[in-house]
Parts: C-alpha cells; sequence; structure tokens
C-alpha cells in the first residue's frame, strides 16, 4: 500500500492560456471605466486571436465540403423567404416615401431611378445584413453556445478535428458566400414592389420602370456595393461563433450567447457599413 | 487481472499536475502513473477533479503546472497537429456522453471514422454498425440524440469512443445511470478491451462493482491529492481515515 503524503504549500498558478474569456456584460456595467475599458480591449483581443484561428482553419486542408455546404443551405436557402419579403416590403415603402418628396420638386420622373439606386447602394445590402444577423446570428450562437456548455466541443477536440474548421469556417464562409446572393434577391424583389407601388398612384409598364431606373444606374453601382456585405457575412458569422464558443453558465449562458450575437453583429454590420461606403466612394467615383 | 508494471515507459504519466479555476484548487500536484495494459479506476467524491484531469490528459484544458506525458510525449510542448495524431489513440467517453445533437447516432459513431481513416461508404457503415452492436445499441442507429435516455447516450458514446481502435480509453463514469445488467454488460466489455487489444484505460467511477471487476489497480484522490493507490484489496485494509471512511460509506465492497 502506498499512501502519499500531503505536500503543503500552493505554487502560484500561471493563468491558462488556452482559456479564452467571454464578455460578461453584466459584470461590465457595474465595473470602473478602466476596468470596462480593459474588458473591451481583451474581448477585442480574443476576437482577433479568434480570427487568427478560423483563417488558418480555414485555409489548411483538409476542407470540410459537407458541413460547408449544410451551412449554406442553413445560411442561404432558408433565409430566402425572409430577406425577400424585407426586399419587397422596403421596395414598397421606399416608393411611397419618395414619390410625395419627389412631386414637390417636379422631379417624379426620377423616382424609378431614385428607387433603384437606393436599393442597389445601401437599402438592400444592409437591409439582407441585417435580416440575416438577426436570423443567422442569432441561430450560430445559440447552436454553438448550447454545443460549448454540454461539453459537444469538446468531444469534436476529443475526436482529433479541429472545430475551428469544422465549426467556425463553415459558418462564416457560408454567410460571406451566400449574402451577395441574398442582397441581389433583396433588390429584386424591393425593384418589383418599387413599381408595383409605383404603379398602383401613377399607371406604368415594368419595362418603362426598368428603362428609366437602369439607364442612370450602372454596375459601379451595383457590384460594390453587393459585394461589400460579404463583409458583412464574415462579420455575422465571426461574431455568431465567438459569441457562441465563449458562452458559458449553462442554458441561461447560450441566451446571452445569442443575444450578443444578434446585437453585436447588427451593430458592427451598421458600423462596417460607414467604413465600406467612404471605401467604395474614394475607390469608385461617379 | 495482472499488473503489468514491468513496461519502462507508461501509458500515460502525470506528474505534479496542478489545476485551479479561480480560487478553487482542483488538482494539487497530483502524480499518477499507468502502465500499458492497465486499467486504474479513479475514486473520489464529486468534485474533486477527476472530469478535469481526464479533461488535462486529452489536452483539452490546460494544466497551471506540472506536465502529462502520453506514450512518452510530454502533451505540452506538441502543435495541434501532433496532439491530435496522439489524440486519435486516445477514446474518450465523456460523462454526459456529449453526443453530437444535430447528427444521427450513425453520423455520431461514424464522425471520427469519416474524418481520420479511409473507409468507403459501406465499409463505414459496416464498421458502426459493428461498434454500436458492442454496447447493444444496434436498433438506435438511425436515431437523434435527444430520443435518447441518458444510459443510451453513454453507450453511443462509448461506441464513439472506440471508433478508432484506441489504444487507451478515458471513460468519465461508464456505468453511471444505466441498469445494473447493462452496467454489467459495460464492465464486461471494458474487460473485453483489456485482454483482446491489451488497452490501457482510466476509469473514474462512483460505482464500486464496476471498479471490482474492471480495476488492476484504484486511484484514490481527495482534496486535488492522491490519498490512496494500489489494488483494491490493499485499499479495504488500508487505515488511511478518508479511505476508511470512502469504503464504509461506498458499503458494497467485501
Amino acid at each position: 500500500m502506498k499512501q502519499h503524503a500531503q505536500v503543503i504549500g500552493a505554487r502560484p498558478s500561471a493563468v491558462s492560456a488556452g482559456v479564452r474569456p467571454a464578455t460578461d456584460s453584466g459584470n461590465a456595467t457595474r465595473a470602473s471605466p478602466k476596468r470596462l475599458l480593459l474588458g473591451t480591449l481583451e474581448w477585442f483581443g480574443n476576437l482577433g486571436d479568434f480570427c487568427a484561428r478560423l483563417v488558418k482553419a480555414a485555409v489548411t486542408p483538409p476542407y470540410e465540403g459537407r458541413e460547408l455546404l449544410r451551412q449554406m443551405d442553413e445560411v442561404g436557402a432558408k433565409s430566402l423567404p425572409l430577406v425577400a419579403l424585407a426586399g419587397a416590403a422596403i421596395g414598397a415603402v421606399l416608393s411611397m416615401h419618395m414619390r410625395d418628396s419627389m412631386a414637390q420638386f417636379g422631379a417624379k420622373s426620377m423616382l424609378p431611378t431614385l428607387i433603384i439606386l437606393s436599393l442597389f447602394k445601401e437599402t438592400g445590402p444592409i437591409i439582407t445584413a441585417l435580416v440575416v444577423s438577426g436570423r443567422v446570428g442569432a441561430g450560430i450562437g445559440a447552436e454553438l453556445g448550447s454545443m460549448k456548455v454540454t461539453e459537444q466541443i469538446e468531444a469534436i477536440e476529443a475526436s482529433a478535428v479541429n472545430p475551428y474548421k469544422f465549426l467556425v469556417a463553415t459558418r462564416v464562409i457560408a454567410c460571406m458566400l451566400m449574402l451577395p446572393l441574398l442582397t441581389i434577391v433583396a433588390d429584386f424583389c424591393g425593384i418589383v414592389t418599387g413599381w408595383i407601388a409605383n404603379a398602383l398612384a401613377e399607371p406604368m409598364s415594368l419595362r418603362f420602370f426598368l428603362n428609366e431606373g437602369l439607364a442612370q444606374a450602372n454596375f459601379a453601382d451595383l457590384l460594390p456595393s453587393t459585394f461589400k456585405t460579404v463583409v458583412f457575412g464574415f462579420i455575422i458569422g465571426v461574431i455568431g461563433c465567438f459569441q457562441g464558443m465563449n458562452a458559458k453558465g449553462g442554458t441561461a449562458g447560450v441566451g446571452r450567447a445569442s443575444t450578443s450575437a444578434v446585437v453585436l453583429a447588427s451593430l458592427f454590420v451598421i458600423l462596417a457599413d460607414v467604413v465600406l461606403v467612404r471605401l467604395i466612394i474614394t475607390l469608385f467615383p461617379q | 487481472m495482472t499488473m503489468e508494471n514491468d513496461n519502462p515507459k507508461p501509458a500515460i504519466r502525470l506528474q505534479e499536475l496542478s489545476k485551479s479555476f479561480g480560487e478553487q484548487k482542483v488538482l494539487d500536484r497530483l502524480d499518477l502513473n499507468i502502465a500499458c495494459g492497465e486499467t486504474v479506476t479513479v475514486l473520489g467524491r464529486s468534485g474533486t477533479g477527476k472530469s478535469v484531469m481526464l479533461k488535462l490528459i486529452m489536452g483539452l484544458q490546460k494544466p497551471d503546472d506540472g506536465e502529462i506525458e502520453i506514450n512518452g510525449e510530454k502533451i505540452a510542448a506538441l502543435s495541434l497537429d501532433d496532439l491530435n495524431r496522439l489524440r486519435k489513440k486516445v477514446g474518450f467517453l465523456f460523462q454526459q456522453a456529449a453526443l453530437y445533437d444535430s447528427l444521427t447516432v450513425e453520423e455520431n459513431v461514424a464522425f471520427p471514422l469519416r474524418r481520420h481513416t479511409r473507409l468507403k461508404d459501406d465499409e463505414r457503415q459496416a464498421r458502426v454498425r459493428e461498434l454500436l452492436a458492442r454496447v447493444g445499441m444496434e436498433e438506435a442507429i438511425e436515431k437523434m440524440p435527444g430520443d435518447l435516455s441518458g444510459g443510451m447516450k453513454k453507450r453511443i458514446g462509448l461506441a464513439r469512443a472506440l471508433a478508432l481502435d484506441p489504444q487507451i480509453l478515458l471513460l468519465d463514469e461508464p456505468t453511471a445511470g444505466l441498469d445494473p445488467i447493462t452496467a454489467s454488460e459495460i464492465n464486461e466489455l471494458i474487460c473485453e478491451l483489456q485482454d483482446e487489444r491489451r488497452m490501457s484505460s482510466i476509469v473514474v467511477t462512483h460505482d464500486m462493482r464496476s471498479v471490482e471487476k474492471v480495476a488492476d489497480r484504484v486511484a484514490l484522490l481527495h482534496e486535488g491529492r492522491l490519498v490512496f493507490e494500489g489494488t483494491l484489496r490493499e485499499m479495504t485494509e488500508s487505515q488511511h481515515p478518508f479511505v476508511m471512511k470512502f469504503i464504509e460509506e461506498s458499503g458494497e465492497v467485501r
């Protein structure tokens, strides 16, 4: 029999480098401004580390093709009705609002151009991104959050599979690929309902509406604005995955991860839009 | 069962392993060796760091201090690729089974096979059926984990842990929540694996029947340290107050 002597005297323990703390907004609001600042900086630091791991996992083989397709279906096909509906609603609203304003300036003939340019350049992309960050951001945050608290992410690691490759890279890439396509759908639906709302007030054929509208618009209006949604997709995917993978504290933690994923993704999409619009105006002057 | 301490290189070697969560010291300079082909059961009260110890061995968490060697390789020094190479040789059963709940039972068991073997679809399917048959869960192959009881999940978790023919098995309470008959079958299975493949294992358990059946050696953890290490017979004869209390309360050992 062997009985180990009790060892007295604890060593100072190094902070484990592998543990990434999640932001705890509850504590943050009560903390001093200095701690709040440090907490925010730490969050961004961890996010940067997360992105680095994600990029490394995404570019090195083997690739998770099956899972990527599943996520593209989840993000793209299943968001389609919602995005189409949102695009349609916004097209009709734009048409109704602008009609009176343009009439005051005697520029009613500009209406088709205005609706189409507005949808192409800003309304289509941002509405799509916000709808997707609500639906997909929350979904990713909740799914990965519950996988985290039920040890499924550790089980993936224990199976010698990199969770960044299997869970994170597939979701982020799916968001980046699907957002431009969804944006085009939103643009299209918006243009159609814009025409309908216009035609109800003043009969006009779709062909005339499109001819008028598209005469002033060119690819430089459509393409940069549509492709900027790749960045929005990246933001939605990364924030959703990051908040989900850092969830802790059981089901309440899953709820927090999901909510914060939506809030932060929407916020960062809008903030990134400011930068991207400035960039597009600089790079593609009219 | 015999102890096989003659192999110079232990399958698992833990040296001065420490781990804290905040103020709470979970493991405090823990030393433990598992020889090749040996099964060690780890006992201890809930919250004494038994599950944490298994996760540290898997590299799922990092120790604050101390070293872990698997087959003579120090895991702290390994790159992620090398760590994953080692992880393929280790089967891990989580306490709550941790099945992927968006995948079917079949896909769960096939998960490691799909990624680490070159089996064709029909070969992989046959292998999954064979693994599920071993744990008596063949009929659940098309079910989702959400439709299964805790005991069933555990058995499927065990099938998944065995998928890559590991040399080392880490089992976190394999018989908890199972009926006595199934628990006994799982114990039999662990014994069979030891005999067939000379698998080394650590079995964390509260089930003294399991200890009697599978253990070559017993380790008892208390307050992050090993208070006893030896055979079950030696344990029952120990005069250490905590060991005596533990055996008295478990009340099942002769």
